[in-house]
C-alpha cells in the first residue's frame, strides 16, 4: 500500500522540476525540488511507494529525463493519469517508472487516500473499488519488465 | 486507403508501407544534442556499454542553453561535451553558431524526408522542411548513439487547412497561437499535425518553422509540412518527382481535420499560465509591461526582426520598460546587421544579445521578478519559465510584441 499525492491538469515538467535545478550534477542533488513550484512539502513527504496521482497530460512540456527521474528517486511507485504527454511518457518507461492511465481513479480519489498496484494484472486497488488500467504496447511493456531501456538493450546483446 | 505525408516519411526509412498505429524500428538519419543534455547522454551511452558512435558523421551537438556561461554548473556541461566530442569522433559540434532548432535546418543538418530526433522537445520544429522529427529523453538518445535506431509507433495526423490572405497585421504565430488554443495542450498528444492550404503555400519557411516549433505545445509528436518548392530552395535541393512524392495522398485517412478561412485570424495572446489560453490582444489591451523579448528558436528569424523593424523605424521604446532582442544564429544576427534592422532596432532602444536559448529557458539574459509582466516570442509561458513563479508571461506574435515595446502596454499591432 501507498500513499496518493494528487496534482491536477497539464501538470509540465518545469513543475516537476524546475531548469534552475537541472544541472545538479545528480538526480539525488535535484529531487528536493520536485514539485517545488505546487507543493514546497512534497519532497520531505513523499515516501517509498507511494503514488502520483494527476488529471489529464501529465508530464507535457520539455524533454527533461530529470522529471520521471525525480520521482522514481523519490520512491514513487508509479503515476497514474487520465493521459500523459509523450515525451515524459517515453521516458518514464525508459528509466523503469510505471506510468499508468486511468479515466477514473483522479475523479474518484483523495490525496492521502491510500492504494496498492498490481502491475501484471493491470489492477489499482483503492477505497475498497478495482480499477482496472490500459495496458501498455507489448514493446513497452518488454522495456519495463527489464527494468528500463539501459537493461533492455544489455540484455539484447547479450 | 491512401497515405498521409507522415505515413510517407516513415514508410520511405522503414522500406515498406505503413499506417497510423504500427510500431516501427526506424533508421534515425539524424541526431541532435544539447548542452543541457550532452552529459546525460554521455553518462548513459557509457553505462550501456557501448564502445563507439553508430556514425558520428549522423550527430550534431550544439551548445545553446547556457551560453555564453553566466554559471559554473554552465562550464561543467561544455567541458562534458567536448570531451564527449573528441572521445566519440563528433565534428558536427557548434560552440557559440546559435540556437539548435535554427541551426539544425539553417546549416542543412535536416532534409525532406529525414527522421531526426533530438534531445530536446522542440525538436519538433524540423517539420518546416518536411523531415519527420521529435524530441526524446537522454537515455533513448544514448540508445540511438549506439544502435542508429528508434522504434515508434506511427502516429495518426490532424490535418489542418488554411486558406486565403492573412490580415496584414497577423503572422505565423497568431496561426498557430490559435489552433494551440482550438486543439487544446492535449489536443494532438502522440498525434502529427499536417499543414495545408494556400496560406501554407506562399508562406516562408521561416514562417513555417515558427509554428511546427509549437505544435509540441499542443502535445503533438511532429508537425509535417509537405516539402515544395520553397522548402527545396531553402534547402539547397532540386524539387523532383523524389520529394514530391512525400506529399499526402487525395485519399489518405485523417483522425481529425481543421479548416481556417486566413482572413478570420487576428493578433491573439497566449496568457499566464498555459499556451493554450489564447486570446485576441484587443481584449488584453492597456495592460502595463515590464518587459518585451523578441527572439528564440520560435520567433528569432530575420524576417521576425524584420517585422518588427517596420514598426519600431523612427521610434523608441516607453520609458523604463525593457526590450531584449536575441537573434536565433550568428547567420541571422549578421543578415540583421547587413540590411540595417538590427541598426533600427537598437536605435529604439532594444538590447541585442547574443544568440542563444538563454531567457526563454529562465537561465539568464533577462530574467524577471515576482509580479512582473513580459510579453515575449517565444514558445511557452509555464509558471516560472522565466524568473520566479509569480511572472506573468504573454506569448505574442514580434509585430505585437514590437507594438507593445512603443506603448509601453499590450498594445495590437
Amino acid at each position: 500500500m501507498g500513499r496518493i499525492f494528487k496534482f491536477g491538469k497539464d501538470v509540465d515538467t518545469d513543475q516537476i522540476i524546475a531548469s534552475q535545478y537541472l544541472l545538479f550534477p545528480t538526480i539525488d542533488e535535484m529531487k528536493s525540488h520536485t514539485f517545488e513550484s505546487l507543493d514546497t512539502e512534497f519532497a520531505s513527504k513523499v515516501t517509498p511507494g507511494d503514488f502520483v496521482v494527476a488529471d489529464e497530460n501529465f508530464g507535457c512540456g520539455s524533454s527533461r529525463e530529470q522529471a520521471p527521474s525525480v520521482l522514481k528517486a523519490l520512491g514513487v511507485k508509479a503515476v497514474i493519469a487520465k493521459s500523459f504527454a509523450r515525451i515524459f511518457y517515453r521516458n518514464a518507461i525508459n528509466i523503469g517508472l510505471p506510468v499508468i492511465v486511468s479515466k477514473v481513479l483522479y475523479d474518484e480519489s483523495s490525496s492521502g487516500d491510500e492504494m496498492s498496484l498490481d502491475l501484471d494484472h493491470g489492477i489499482i486497488l483503492a477505497n475498497g473499488k478495482e480499477y482496472s488500467c490500459t495496458k501498455l504496447p507489448a514493446k513497452m511493456q518488454a522495456i519495463l519488465d527489464q527494468g528500463g531501456l539501459i537493461a533492455s538493450l544489455n540484455k539484447e546483446e547479450a | 486507403m491512401g497515405y498521409t505525408a507522415i505515413e510517407k516519411i516513415i514508410g520511405r526509412n522503414v522500406n515498406k508501407k505503413v499506417h497510423a498505429g504500427e510500431i516501427v524500428m526506424t533508421n534515425v538519419d539524424r541526431v541532435m544534442i544539447d548542452d543541457i543534455m550532452v552529459a546525460f547522454v554521455k553518462e548513459k551511452f557509457e553505462e550501456m556499454g557501448f564502445k563507439k558512435i553508430w556514425d558520428p558523421e549522423k550527430v550534431v551537438l550544439i551548445y545553446d542553453h547556457f551560453l555564453p556561461a553566466s554559471q559554473v554548473d554552465d562550464t561543467r556541461q561544455f567541458k562534458a561535451g567536448n570531451e564527449f566530442a573528441s572521445k566519440y569522433n563528433i565534428s558536427h559540434i557548434h560552440r557559440s553558431d546559435g540556437i539548435c532548432h535554427q541551426l539544425m535546418p539553417e546549416q542543412g543538418y535536416v532534409k525532406p524526408g529525414d527522421i531526426a530526433f533530438g534531445t530536446d522537445s522542440h525538436t519538433v520544429t524540423y517539420g518546416c522542411v518536411g523531415a519527420f522529427s521529435s524530441g526524446i529523453g537522454y537515455t533513448e538518445m544514448a540508445g540511438i548513439l549506439g544502435t542508429g535506431q528508434l522504434w515508434v509507433k506511427v502516429p495518426e495526423t490532424i490535418k489542418i487547412t488554411i486558406d486565403g490572405k492573412l490580415p496584414s497585421n497577423v503572422t505565423s504565430k497568431d496561426i498557430i497561437l490559435k489552433i494551440i488554443g482550438d486543439l487544446r495542450a492535449d489536443g494532438a498528444t502522440y498525434k502529427c499535425l499536417e499543414f495545408c492550404g494556400s496560406t501554407i503555400f506562399n508562406m516562408s519557411v521561416a514562417g513555417r518553422m515558427t509554428m511546427s516549433n509549437m505544435v509540441v505545445e499542443a502535445g503533438a509528436k511532429c508537425a509535417v509540412f509537405t516539402a515544395d518548392e520553397a522548402t527545396c530552395e531553402y534547402c539547397g535541393l532540386e524539387y523532383n518527382d523524389n520529394i514530391k512524392e512525400l506529399a499526402a495522398d487525395y485519399d489518405a485517412v485523417y483522425v481529425r481535420e481543421l479548416r481556417y478561412d486566413a482572413k478570420d485570424f487576428v493578433p491573439v495572446l497566449a496568457c499566464p499560465s498555459q499556451v493554450d489560453n489564447i486570446h485576441p490582444v484587443k481584449e488584453y489591451e492597456g495592460i502595463a509591461v515590464d518587459q518585451v523579448f523578441l527572439g528564440s528558436c520560435t520567433n528569432g528569424r530575420l524576417e521576425d526582426l524584420q517585422t518588427a523593424a517596420a514598426i519600431l523605424k523612427g521610434k523608441k521604446i516607453a520609458k523604463y520598460l525593457r526590450f531584449i532582442v536575441t537573434p536565433a544564429s550568428v547567420k541571422v544576427y549578421n543578415e540583421a546587421l547587413a540590411d540595417g534592422t538590427i541598426k533600427i532596432l537598437a536605435d529604439a532602444g532594444a538590447i541585442i544579445t547574443h544568440p542563444g536559448c538563454g531567457l526563454c529557458c529562465g537561465r539568464a539574459g533577462g530574467i524577471l521578478c515576482d509580479d512582473e509582466v513580459v510579453v515575449a516570442t517565444n514558445n511557452r509561458n509555464f509558471l516560472g519559465r522565466m524568473g520566479t513563479s509569480k511572472v506573468k508571461i504573454y506569448l505574442a506574435s514580434p509585430a505585437t510584441a514590437a507594438m507593445t515595446a512603443i506603448k509601453g502596454v499590450i498594445s495590437e499591432p
